[in-house]
């Protein structure tokens, strides 16, 4: 879908559904409430559906379908009713957005409920560009980040060029590429649970070429990534700072970054670096 | 029952094939009409367009070109080519008519040897069934007067090959070749289809390009500008 | 070939802490990667290519008993003869029931995924015959008792060293203080022993990348030329092949070949297309006497029309284990069978059972890339996924993820236990990880916390902050 012809047949002010994620709520809310301001800006009216817990991807990607299923109706019901449905993360954005309706191939019913609920379904940053028409933000951050691109978000949802464009109007920010930034994180939902060593030595790679660039923060759009990444430069000793995109996006930066000592955080804003 | 049997039963069942259901007829239609696929771009020039592009791409394999006007320039070409690499005034050669007919006699330097290749021959010679513009590609074809070892054995290999016989993609080719074998009355195919990209070559060591693997470390191209 | 695919974790490891094996590896990216990128850079058409060559087999697969009764007669006509073979060992008597007609005593090897698949070279030399790979790759790995870790490129996984040490090793015919330090060096030692081979072999074996139903050919692809001589300087020429390689006419074996090389190696052609039509004609100067196809199913019939058809259409090109990340981690030994890499992942478990690969298509981050370069367009994350739902309908699963699955399940059913649960977790760790902003060590996280920390959840959850901050923004 281009981006005109979204935000032609959008309402002026419509009405979000934030689909928080797991990590997210358990993690990081920072990134939700960062997710809320955004989507405000922008004139969404956001509403947060109570009856929401996962996507149900660790099901589906276990080869769990009953339970997966379970949890699809459990998320198509709670979002009913709302213009769109808006998630911080490609990853469960692609779930929803590609593999709801595949798991209701057999009923032709829920096949299309899904598929219905699955075309409201955007992740946050290629939201705001390509429906909501933002093309800046006016944030401010003093630093030089480098950007992983996750890959449900790049390769299901297209998510590539709307966090750069974003990102290219913080005040204060240098961008700067990642040689390698479509390469796979290590970290891959239950992958990092049953293959913990091959995962911490794909990471390790990831977070050398992070390292390699010289910049002081890393940026993605998905807590997973964001975990394993900022958990590797941590256990290294590297002090990379590494956030949600949404949070420099929304000037959200009073938490320590992920992975981030309090004190670290305090002494890092009382410098002003 | 036999493996055959088996087998097709098996994917039969597998397919839920059933009787009637017109399979048979499209496959038959599907292969009688060898109906064409979309053709790149780079693969629909034809003419000079053709001749540039053909130049242009087998130099980019390392193939190397030697230009001619005429038939009567091959000799010459040929000589100076293995002058050029030190090589000696000696080549196997297709015992084909469209070699026949050149002027080799103007070289009595240049020992010729016509047959199949041995392998202690360096150099050959031979003709080639058509060229592939889209990717600087030879299109070579086994017969009496063409075996296919010369193609494969000397460390270097010389074709002759006339802008003419240069077509814009490999569907052409073998249009042009339908068209040869229902001309001479051969409807089947000749045993060997070569169709050759430059030298031989390997990546099997650390991903390094060395040329020369296997077949022949030089693919030289004297080409007769007939194109008026 | 003997399958360690069950100890996939162990070979890892292997992989992982052999840091030879590492510097081999890391060659890959810089190689095969970029090319692929530039040719398709050269060729705007290359994703409507796809989609065609996608559709051509397809339409192949879905008509296949139709196409292969239409090769076999053309192959009949041609003067070849076919043989099916249900598994790996009639496939293997076949072969040799040929070279031993023959008198064969030697037998040159073009690239064989088949063979490796039927483990054809221990039984021909089990049976006296001397079976010599002539892929450089192929040839290095024979003289080194190895297996392919690479279906284009099987000796990927090594470094020149080891060749140059290999070579010295086995080929005593030479000055033991020549120089082999350069690889034009290596191969022209090669390209002389295996000269010498080609000349003096009785029968020639290659594989093919296609069958082609109109003329009854069949075609190879390489750049050494390996496969010609293979085929041209012996008595007879024995293809050893699989029933999906069908495809209808030349035009849409060159469709796919246009997708081919790019996707394989970065080439916009290979060197050598070669197309085989029966044995040498009675005027021919050269060529085989005899031309016979041994035609594989190993389980292939029975991938059609299930969940797993649309693996048939791979065409062995090998991009997706050049992107897969996992497979440049590991290497291709490590998944422990003849097809690794993503495709081996849906593969293998088809052709040996999930019970013995099920590690293959668990082992993937779903990360997509593998899909996003497959030149045929087939859904391999999916279709990995369809094992592991395959796994866990039977209950192979470890025990230990399904409880946690089932565990978390529970939970995630239930919003408001949910909610109790992930509010009480955040508390706990955010209280006990603040000052450090994440833990070295973390109960039931000791996989993560081997090689990472874990960072330390902020505290509150979101959805209690939310109801705190904006009690009435919250619907249910």
């Amino acid at each position: 879908m281009s981006s005109s012809d979204s935000a032609a047949s959008r309402p002026a002010n419509p009405r979000v559904a934030l689909f928080v994620t797991c990590l997210v709520d358990l993690f990081r809310p920072s990134v939700g409430f960062a997710a809320v301001k955004l989507l405000e800006g922008a004139g969404c009216r956001v509403a947060v559906p109570a009856l929401q817990t996962c996507c149900g991807q660790p099901a589906f990607n276990s080869g769990d379908r009953e339970t997966a299923r379970a949890i699809a109706r459990q998320v198509i019901d709670a979002f009913a009713g709302y213009d769109y449905v808006v998630v911080p993360s490609g990853s469960c954005g692609g779930m929803l957005h590609e593999h709801y309706s595949a798991l209701f191939a057999d009923d032709a019913d829920l096949a299309a409920r899904a598929g219905d609920f699955g075309k409201r379904c955007h992740e946050l940053i290629s939201f705001l560009v390509d429906v909501m028409g933002v093309s800046a933000v006016a944030a401010r951050y003093a630093g030089t980040a480098t950007y992983h691109d996750s890959c449900s978000g790049l390769r299901e949802l297209s998510v590539k060029a709307q966090p750069r464009r974003l990102l290219a109007s913080v005040a204060g920010l240098k961008l700067t590429e990642l040689p390698g930034a479509e390469v796979c994180c290590g970290f891959g939902g239950t992958f990092c649970v049953k293959y913990p060593e091959i995962s911490d030595r794909m990471v390790a790679d990831k977070t050398r070429d992070i390292v390699a660039t010289g910049a002081d923060t890393l940026l993605a759009g998905d807590m997973g990534c964001l975990l394993n990444i900022a958990g590797k430069l941590r256990r290294d000793g590297h002090r990379v700072r590494v956030r949600h995109v949404a949070e420099v996006l929304a000037g959200a930066l009073d938490e320590p970054a992920i992975g981030e000592p309090a004190t670290e955080h305090a002494q890092a804003r009382h410098t002003g670096v | 029952m036999s493996a055959r049997d088996d087998i097709l039963d098996g994917v039969r069942w597998s397919l839920g094939r059933s009787d009637g259901d017109g399979a048979a007829e499209r496959v038959r239609q599907r292969i009688g009409e060898h109906r064409r696929n979309p053709i790149p771009t780079r693969g629909q020039d034809n003419g000079a367009a053709a001749l540039k592009r053909f130049i242009a791409e087998a130099e980019m394999v390392s193939a190397t070109i030697a230009p001619v006007a005429a038939e009567a320039d091959v000799p010459g070409a040929v000589v100076a080519y293995l002058a050029s690499h030190n090589l000696p005034a000696r080549v196997a050669m297709a015992p084909d008519p469209s070699l026949a007919r050149i002027p080799w006699s103007d070289r009595p330097t240049l020992e010729i040897r016509r047959g199949a290749a041995h392998p202690d021959d360096q150099v050959s010679v031979t003709p080639v069934f058509a060229a592939i513009a889209e990717t600087g590609t030879l299109m070579l074809i086994s017969g009496p007067g063409t075996p296919t070892t010369l193609n494969l054995l000397p460390d270097d290999h010389i074709v002759v090959l006339r802008a003419s016989q240069i077509v814009g993609s490999y569907e052409d080719a073998w249009d042009q070749l339908r068209r040869a074998r229902e001309r001479d009355g051969t409807l089947d195919m000749p045993r060997t289809v070569n169709f050759i990209t430059g030298p031989s070559r390997t990546g099997d060591i650390e991903q390094k390009l060395v040329m020369g693997a296997h077949g022949p470390r030089r693919l030289h191209i004297v080409l007769i500008e007939d194109h008026g | 070939m003997q399958s360690t695919s069950h100890s996939f974790k162990d070979n890892a490891r292997a992989a992982m802490a052999n840091p030879t094996l590492q510097r081999a590896m890391g060659n890959m990216r810089h190689g095969f990667l970029a090319k692929r990128l530039a040719a398709i850079d050269r060729l705007p058409e290359f994703d409507a290519l796809r989609d065609r060559a996608r559709d051509i087999k397809n339409h192949a697969l879905e008509h296949l008993d139709v196409y292969l009764e239409a090769w076999e007669a053309k192959v009949v006509s041609a003067g070849g003869h076919v043989h099916w073979a249900r598994d790996a060992e009639e496939a293997r008597r076949i072969v040799l029931a040929i070279c031993q007609r023959l008198d064969a005593r030697t037998v040159t090897k073009g690239k064989s995924m088949i063979a490796e698949e039927i483990a054809l070279n221990p039984f021909l030399e089990a049976n006296g015959i001397v079976p010599v790979e002539t892929d450089l790759g192929e040839y290095i790995i024979q003289i080194r008792n190895e297996s392919p870790s690479h279906i284009i490129a099987p000796a990927i996984h090594l470094v020149q060293d080891q060749i140059e040490q290999s070579f010295r090793e086995i080929h005593t015919q030479f000055d033991r203080d020549r120089p082999l330090v350069e690889p034009r060096q290596l191969v022209d030692e090669a390209r002389g022993v295996l000269r010498d081979k080609f000349i003096a072999a009785d029968v020639g074996i290659t594989g093919a990348n296609f069958l082609v139903a109109e003329t009854g050919s069949s075609i190879i692809v390489t750049n050494e030329g390996n496969g010609d001589l293979t085929q041209t300087l012996t008595k007879a020429h024995i293809v050893v092949t699989s029933l999906e390689k069908i495809v209808p006419t030349l035009e849409d074996a060159q469709t796919i070949l246009r997708v081919l090389a790019r996707s394989a190696t970065g080439q916009e052609y290979s060197v050598y297309t070669t197309v085989s039509t029966g044995p040498r004609r009675p005027n021919d100067l050269d060529g085989p006497g005899e031309y016979h196809v041994v035609l594989l199913d190993n389980g292939r019939s029975r991938m059609l029309g299930t969940e797993f058809q649309d693996m048939l259409r791979c065409i062995r090109c090998g991009a997706c284990m050049n992107h897969c990340p996992v497979y440049a981690t590991v290497g291709g030994h490590a998944y422990g069978w003849v097809y690794p890499g993503p495709m081996g992942a849906v593969l293998t478990p088809s052709l040996i059972g999930v019970d013995e690969a099920g590690h293959l298509p668990n082992a993937s981050t779903f990360c997509g890339k593998c899909e996003s370069v497959c030149p045929m367009r087939i859904p391999l994350p999916k279709m990995m996924r369809h094992w592991r739902e395959r796994e866990f309908e039977r209950h192979l699963s470890p025990a230990a993820m399904r409880w946690g699955i089932a565990a978390w399940a529970f939970l995630a059913k239930r919003p408001k236990l949910y909610r109790w649960v992930s509010g009480l977790t955040a508390n706990v760790l955010g209280l006990l990880g603040r000052a450090h902003g994440s833990f070295r060590n973390l109960p039931l996280a000791g996989g993560w916390t081997l090689g990472r920390d874990m960072p330390t959840p902020q505290g509150e959850t979101f959805h209690r902050a939310w109801a705190r901050r904006r009690p009435r923004g919250t619907h249910s």
